[in-house]
């Protein structure tokens, strides 16, 4: 069949299954945009804002594990995408870009909007094409969708040029299967490194499982609770990884490192057994790299070679996907019985992995988040920005199930809590999903509550709002003498020294609900404890977008901290 | 600081080597010579890249090189012996007086004579790299005038 290079595009979207893309149209993509008027196998959402619309195929991959969508002019259509196609190469969420380019006659002219996007994007993606002929298109964009979704998954960006898109192929066929001879991914790990990752775990008195996100990109949440419970392993999962194994579940001993359970890391580094599962020893976990689990035989499945003895050296290497491995390694496991390590790490453990003072005076950031918790019945898909109450989150809601914690870990970008709740909830709707976010975060990607209000589609973003850039201040105030450099919401950088909001003069601004107002989004906000509970159901009833504006306590710190470039057990607290 | 050889295979596709580059520039890892050309089978290239660092980033190296996708093979050649050339191209003053001296030199190191001119003449020289350098040593005294090398190039020895 003939068909235009537009069309193979779509055509490639169908057939991959695609159920939304987000996009924004420019120049040189206008052919395929036009061919997308006509599509009705799936939906066009228009951001914004080219960033939005990668944070918006991320999430919808990190919510549904399918690959993400999202188009882009040339130029600076394709350089917005950079943020977020960086934020998903760090987190390892399967994307696949694909970017408009300037006719391949005027490639390396400096023509109008014309940027090297595979250039840049280089280092940021799993793979990128330019694509120099409509012949070569489809090959392409099944490699793409190959590419992105399997082994480590990953962004991949195609760069289209506009006459590729216009061009035509007589006899079009899209193919059904794909052999690419360089990547072949090994998924099945070797049985003699899981059998001796068997007998050191049987030998072992102090086991910790340590999980990461891999957990959740393999499907692996039933072998991992298998394994923790057959042999009365605690179990602690990094950021990436909550909600990989439940959060409530008793041997769960909460997420390590920088602002980790105390339980998490003293088990860590008292542990004669670590066994690491889909998680790479980011430096936001280990700390100081040479004091990290001293005590400990490491044991380091991953579907990413790469990723073992990168930092960390690895005793006992398995490469493989997270799924086949554990199902293997519980084949040769024979239970074990709890013991004195069980009793040890439940006590420090105590009633509950994160703490912190109440009042009924101020609005605590935490219990917000306890109440969205109540509220929500722990049913929500959550997305976070990057800060303060991306880690509260990560403390006080309790993820009891794979795919509901949407956060920029690895990367840490703010502005990716609104568009990726976006992204999630375009199909996700038998769940709510709830961003947690802060006044600083909020406003990176704020234009996107135009999209949210237009399409109706039912966000429900929490703003706790401390008036500063709250973990800047945090590390200011315990690092930099309490010099408030450029953190401050309200002054910036005037104010020789900071008395606080309450002897301050200055007005907040943006007004966050009459800002919601504008967009026609029904909001609400609390400044008391006794309003909080009130104003989350409200927001929670909405049939569509809701904002609810929390004015909570503004020089609130969040507690366990182990300074940057610490050991993971030299933990300040509160 | 160590240096080791290792040989890449890469499908032959424009970028591929911008990738690999790339990937010992962002991780900051030094390239001590890198040579490329396409093999017998004209899809594959063959890179033979000269790193600096320890067995960790040799390592490290050789994981990050698997793992871009235009990659076919790495071969780090460790613990195996190597055949391992390097062709230099030297241009020296070669006044009258001196030509029998440098042609002299040059015999002994086994290289030839490129190209000649009344008063200049290219050597051409292929041996293993130390040779090379040595052969540079020892002809600085007659005045180099231009000079390239290939970088090296390498493979295993037949398996005895």
């Amino acid at each position: 069949m003939k068909k235009t290079g537009a069309e193979i595009v779509v055509d490639a979207l169908v057939r991959e299954k695609v159920d939304v893309v987000f996009g924004y149209p420019g120049g040189v993509v206008l052919p395929l945009f036009d061919t997308l008027y006509d599509v009705d196998q799936f939906t066009i959402v228009l951001t914004r804002h080219e960033q939005a619309a990668a944070h918006a195929a991320d999430g919808y991959a990190r919510a549904t594990g399918k690959v993400g969508v999202c188009i882009a002019t040339s130029g600076p259509g394709a350089t917005n995408l950079i943020t977020g196609i960086a934020t998903a190469y760090m987190d390892s969420v399967p994307m696949v870009a694909i970017t408009g380019q300037v006719g391949t006659p005027f490639l390396g002219t400096d023509a109008f909007q014309e940027a090297d996007v595979v250039g840049i994007t280089r280092p940021i993606t799993k793979h990128n094409f330019l694509v120099k002929s409509t012949q070569e298109l489809p090959l392409v964009l099944k490699q793409a969708f190959h590419i992105a979704s399997t082994g480590r998954p990953g962004p991949v960006v195609v760069d289209v040029p506009r006459d590729v898109l216009t061009g035509t192929v007589e006899n079009y066929e899209y193919p059904s299967t794909v052999d690419i001879r360089s990547y072949k991914p090994n998924v099945v790990g070797h049985i003699r490194q899981i059998r001796r990752t068997a007998e050191v775990i049987a030998a072992s008195k102090k086991p910790v499982i340590f999980a990461g996100g891999g957990i959740i990109i393999s499907g692996a949440s039933a072998e991992l609770k298998e394994l923790a419970e057959k042999m009365n392993i605690p179990v602690t999962t990094t950021l990436m990884g909550l909600g990989g194994f439940p959060g409530d579940h008793p041997l769960f001993i909460g997420m390590p490192g920088m602002h980790g359970a105390k339980t998490a890391n003293y088990a860590l580094q008292e542990t004669d057994c670590l066994i690491s599962i889909g998680a790479r020893f980011d430096d936001r976990v280990t700390g100081h790299v040479g004091s990290f689990a001293p005590k400990a035989t490491i044991i380091h499945m991953d579907i990413d070679p790469a990723a073992i003895s990168k930092i960390i050296k690895v005793d006992i290497p398995v490469v493989g996907d997270a799924k086949n491995v554990l199902a293997q390694l519980n084949k040769e496991l024979k239970p074990r019985p709890a013991n004195g390590w069980n009793a040890q790490v439940d006590e420090w453990k105590g009633a509950r992995l994160f703490d912190y003072e109440p009042s009924d005076t101020v609005i605590k950031p935490q219990a917000v988040i306890e109440e969205v918790y109540r509220a929500t019945g722990g049913n929500a898909v959550v997305a976070t920005d990057v800060g303060q109450h991306q880690m509260w989150t990560a403390h006080y809601y309790v993820f009891t199930r794979p795919r509901s914690l949407l956060t920029s870990g690895g990367l840490g970008t703010m502005g990716y809590g609104l568009p990726a709740a976006m992204g999630a909830a375009m199909v996700i709707r038998d769940r709510p999903v709830v961003v947690f976010s802060g006044d600083g975060s909020i406003q990176m990607n704020i234009q996107e509550l135009a999209t949210i209000a237009i399409n109706r589609i039912p966000v429900k973003v929490v703003i706790l709002n401390n008036g500063y850039l709250g973990m800047v201040r945090q590390w200011q105030q315990l690092f930099f003498n309490r010099r408030y450099s450029s953190s401050c919401l309200r002054g910036g950088t005037m104010c020789e020294e900071c008395r606080g909001p309450a002897e301050c003069g200055r007005a907040y601004i943006p007004d966050f609900v009459a800002l919601a107002k504008s967009y026609s989004i029904d909001a609400f906000r609390a400044a008391h404890p006794s309003e909080v509970a009130d104003v989350i159901r409200a927001g929670l009833a909405v049939d569509g977008p809701a904002i609810m504006e929390l004015r909570v306590v503004p020089e609130e710190n969040v507690f366990p901290m182990v300074p940057a470039g610490k050991a993971i057990d030299d933990i300040l607290e509160g | 600081m160590s240096t080791h050889t290792i040989s890449v295979f890469v499908e032959n596709r424009h970028g591929a080597l911008s990738r690999i580059a790339g990937l010992f520039s962002s991780r900051g890892y030094n390239i001590e010579s890198l040579t490329v050309a396409p093999t017998e089978d004209a899809s594959v290239s063959r890179m033979t890249i000269v790193v600096a660092g320890d067995e960790s980033v040799l390592e490290q190296v050789n994981k990050q090189l698997n793992k871009l996708i235009d990659v076919i093979k790495v071969a780090d050649y460790i613990d195996t012996p190597l055949v391992e050339r390097e062709l230099l191209l030297v241009r020296l003053d070669a006044a009258k007086g001196m030509r029998h001296e440098i042609i002299g030199i040059a015999q002994a190191y086994g290289g030839a004579i490129a190209s000649m001119t009344a008063s200049s003449i290219i050597i051409e020289l292929t041996a293993p790299s130390k040779t090379i350098d040595d052969f540079i040593a020892v002809v600085k005294s007659y005045g180099v005038k231009d000079l390239v090398r290939s970088g090296k190039v390498a493979m295993a020895e037949p398996q005895r």
